[in-house]
C-alpha cells in the first residue's frame, strides 16, 4: 500500500499524574486504510485515539495532517471538523434519530432543507429509515450506536476514529453492525482508526494492526503479518496464537527447521519453515485455527507435524469450539460443530492434531531463556 | 374557625376588587424575585458551568462552599447586605439600602448558589464522554456549553424552579434590607407578616393566597417549558 500519509504522529506523550500513560514515537496514518488498535484495559488505546484526535493535548509531541503541523488551538480546532469520533457509549443526545443524525451538520451551521436528504441517506444506509422520527431514548443498544454511526458518516469525515464501538453490544447486533461497518468503510474509502479487543473485530475491519501495550505500540503491521507473526509472546497471546511453546533448534537444513520442545530430552519434533541456528532458544507458536483434528494419521495429508493425544477441554466459542488437547504439550485447536459431532470429541478422548510447517511461528527474542 | 372563614372571604373580596395596593404589591413581588432569578441564573449557572467543566486544584472546596451557600439563611445574608450597603459600608455610596434594588441584590445572593449547586449536579449528572463526542463533533467551545445546558434542560429549569421559589418565599433578607415600606419595598411575604402582626387576618390570608397561586404559576409555566422540550 503506497498511500499519501494523512495523519502523522512523532514522539506523542501524555503524562497524567506524573506517569508517563502514552509513549508512540512515530504513528502514520495512510489515506484510506483502517488501523486496528489492540491491547487490554489500561493499554493506552483510548488515549492514544483521543490525542489523534485532537481531543486530548498531548504532553508532548507533534500531529501532522495532510503535511501541516497541528500547533495552534485555531489548527486543532480545524481538524475537529475533519475528523469525528465514535465512542463505547452512542452518547445520544435528547432528541429524535434524525436530530441526532443532523446534529455535527447542524453545528457546522448546514442549513435544514439542506441536512435533511443526507440525514435521510444515512439513515436508510445503517438501516434506521424507519426510526427517522423516534426518541434515541427509546432505541436498543444496536440502533442508539447506528444512530452515532450515521450521525459520523454523514459529517463525510476525513478520519473516523472508533473507540471500542462494539463492546457494549449483544452477539446479535455486534455481528450486524461490524458486517455493515465493513462494507461502508469500504464503499466510502473512509481511513479509519478503531480500538478493540477483540481480534475477530480486528481481523474484519482492519489493513493494519497495532498491538498496545502499557501506553507504547509493541508491534504494528499488516493485519495478517501480525497476526501470524507476533513478535514476542504478549503480542502472541493477544492476537490469538492460543499454543506458545518453548523449544530447541535441533537441526536447519534447505529451509526446515526441526525443534525439540520441551526442556529436558524428548522426542517430540516440531518441524517449521525459515532460517535458525541449531541450539537456538525459541519460541513455537501455532494458531488455533491452523490445527486440524482428525481419528488417525492421514498419510495423504501435506501436514508435516501430527501428534497424538488426548482431549482435556472443550469450550463453545460462539459458531466453533475450542479443543484443548494434551500431546505431551499444551495444543489448542478450533473445530466447527459439525467436526465436534463426528470425531465425538470429549475430554478424553484419543486424537491426532496436525498442521503445516507453514503454520508454525518461530519467536526469537533476546532473554527467551531466562523470561521463561 | 370564623377567623379562617372570614379571612378568606376578605381575602376573596380584595383579589376580585383588584385593590390598587395589593396589586402593586403582587407585581413588585413578581419584579424583584424575577429580576433576582435572573440574575442567579447568569451567575450560577456560569459559575456551574466553569467548575464542570474545568480541573483545578481545590475544586472540591469550591463544590463544597457552593453546596453550603444553597442553605444560606436568609437572615444571615438580610444582615451581610445590609452592612455592606450601610452608609458607610463598603457599597454605601451606591444608596440603595431600602430600596427594590437591595432587595434584588439580597436574594440574587440567596439563589445564586442554589441554581449553581444545583446546576452543577445536574451538569456533573451528563455522561463523563458527552463533553468530547460533541467536540468530536465539531463544535466550537460556545456550542459545546450551549449543548451540554441543553442536554440538562430538566434538572437546570428544576434548579431555576428552587431558586425562585426560594426567593419569592423568602422573608428575612427582604425585611432587612427593604425595610417593608409602604409602596416601595413591601413584598408579599413581608406584608403578610406585617398585617399578621397586626392581627389582621383576612389581609394575610389575601396576600398568602395570592403568593401561593403566584409560586404557583410560574412554577407551572417552567414545568410546561421542562416537560414540553423532550421527545416522546
Amino acid at each position: 500500500m503506497t498511500r499519501a500519509t494523512l495523519l502523522q504522529a512523532r514522539n506523542l506523550q501524555v503524562r497524567r499524574g506524573g506517569t508517563r500513560v502514552l509513549d508512540v514515537p512515530a504513528l502514520d496514518l495512510r489515506t484510506g486504510e483502517v488501523l486496528a488498535l489492540m491491547g487490554p484495559n489500561g493499554a493506552g488505546k483510548s488515549t492514544l485515539m483521543l490525542t489523534l484526535a485532537g481531543l486530548l493535548p498531548p504532553s508532548g509531541g507533534e500531529l501532522h495532517f495532510r503535511q501541516n503541523r497541528l500547533q495552534s488551538r485555531a489548527d486543532r480546532n480545524a481538524f475537529r471538523r475533519c475528523m469525528t469520533m465514535v465512542f463505547q457509549d452512542p452518547l445520544l443526545f435528547d432528541a429524535t434519530v434524525a436530530q441526532n443524525i443532523g446534529s455535527g451538520l447542524k453545528l457546522r451551521g448546514v442549513p435544514a432543507a439542506e441536512r435533511q436528504p443526507r440525514v435521510a441517506d444515512w439513515a436508510r444506509r445503517l438501516g434506521l429509515g424507519e426510526l427517522l422520527n423516534r426518541p434515541a431514548h427509546q432505541l436498543s443498544g444496536g440502533e442508539a450506536q447506528r444512530t452515532a454511526l450515521a450521525r459520523a458518516f454523514v459529517l463525510g469525515p476525513e478520519i473516523l476514529f472508533l473507540d471500542e464501538p462494539f463492546s457494549s453490544l449483544d452477539a446479535q447486533a455486534r455481528e450486524g453492525l461490524i458486517e455493515d461497518l465493513g462494507h461502508i468503510l469500504a464503499e466510502t474509502g473512509t481511513t479509519a482508526v478503531i480500538s478493540t479487543h477483540d481480534q475477530g473485530e480486528a481481523a474484519r475491519l482492519a489493513h493494519r494492526l497495532a498491538v498496545m501495550q502499557e501506553g507504547r505500540i509493541v508491534q504494528l503491521g499488516g493485519l495478517r503479518e501480525v497476526m501470524n507473526h507476533p513478535e514476542d509472546p504478549f503480542v502472541a497471546a493477544f492476537v490469538g496464537m492460543e499454543t506458545l511453546l518453548k523449544g530447541q533448534v535441533v537441526t536447519c537444513r534447505e529451509g526446515l527447521i526441526s525443534l525439540r520442545l520441551g526442556k529436558g530430552p524428548s522426542d517430540l519434533e516440531v518441524v517449521a519453515l525459515g532460517e535458525a541456528q541449531p541450539g537456538q532458544t525459541v519460541l513455537v507458536g501455532v494458531r488455533p485455527e491452523h490445527v486440524s483434528l482428525s481419528l488417525q494419521t492421514d498419510n495423504t495429508s501435506s501436514a508435516r507435524n501430527a501428534f497424538p493425544g488426548a482431549v482435556t477441554k472443550v469450550i463453545p466459542r460462539g459458531p466453533f469450539f475450542k479443543v484443548e488437547l494434551d500431546c505431551g504439550f499444551f495444543l489448542s485447536a478450533y473445530v466447527t460443530a459439525q467436526s465436534l459431532s463426528e470425531l465425538d470429541l470429549h475430554p478424553g478422548r484419543q486424537v491426532v492434531a496436525s498442521f503445516k510447517a507453514t503454520s508454525v511461528h518461530l519467536i526469537r527474542k533476546e532473554g527467551l531463556d531466562t523470561q521463561l | 374557625m370564623d377567623l379562617i372563614w372570614e379571612g378568606l372571604r376578605k381575602a376573596l373580596e380584595l383579589l376580585l376588587r383588584l385593590d390598587p395596593e395589593v396589586l402593586g404589591i403582587t407585581l413588585l413581588s413578581l419584579k424583584v424575585s424575577g429580576i433576582a432569578t435572573l440574575l442567579s441564573v447568569v451567575l450560577g449557572l456560569g459559575a456551574a458551568v466553569l467548575v464542570a467543566l474545568n480541573e483545578f486544584p481545590g475544586k472540591r472546596l469550591v463544590i463544597a462552599l457552593m453546596n453550603t451557600g444553597m442553605g444560606l439563611p436568609p437572615v444571615v445574608v438580610g444582615l451581610f447586605v445590609t452592612v455592606l450597603l450601610w452608609r458607610n459600608g463598603p457599597l454605601g455610596f451606591l444608596g440603595i439600602l431600602y430600596t427594590p434594588a437591595a432587595i434584588i441584590l439580597a436574594q440574587a445572593v440567596i439563589a445564586t448558589p442554589i441554581i449553581a449547586g444545583l446546576g452543577l449536579a445536574a451538569l456533573q449528572h451528563l455522561p463523563p464522554g458527552l463533553r468530547l463526542q460533541i467536540l468530536a463533533l465539531g463544535a466550537t467551545r460556545t456550542q459545546m456549553v450551549g449543548l451540554l445546558l441543553w442536554e440538562a434542560r430538566l434538572p437546570l429549569l428544576a434548579a431555576i424552579m428552587a431558586g425562585f421559589g426560594g426567593v419569592i418565599s423568602e422573608v428575612g433578607a427582604s425585611i432587612m434590607v427593604g425595610g417593608n415600606l409602604k409602596g416601595s419595598t413591601r413584598v408579599l411575604t413581608t406584608a403578610t407578616v406585617m398585617e399578621t402582626s397586626r392581627g389582621n387576618f383576612d389581609v394575610a390570608f389575601a396576600l398568602s393566597f395570592i403568593l401561593l397561586v403566584l409560586a404557583f404559576s410560574v412554577n407551572a409555566v417552567l414545568t410546561h417549558l421542562q416537560q414540553r422540550s423532550r421527545p416522546r
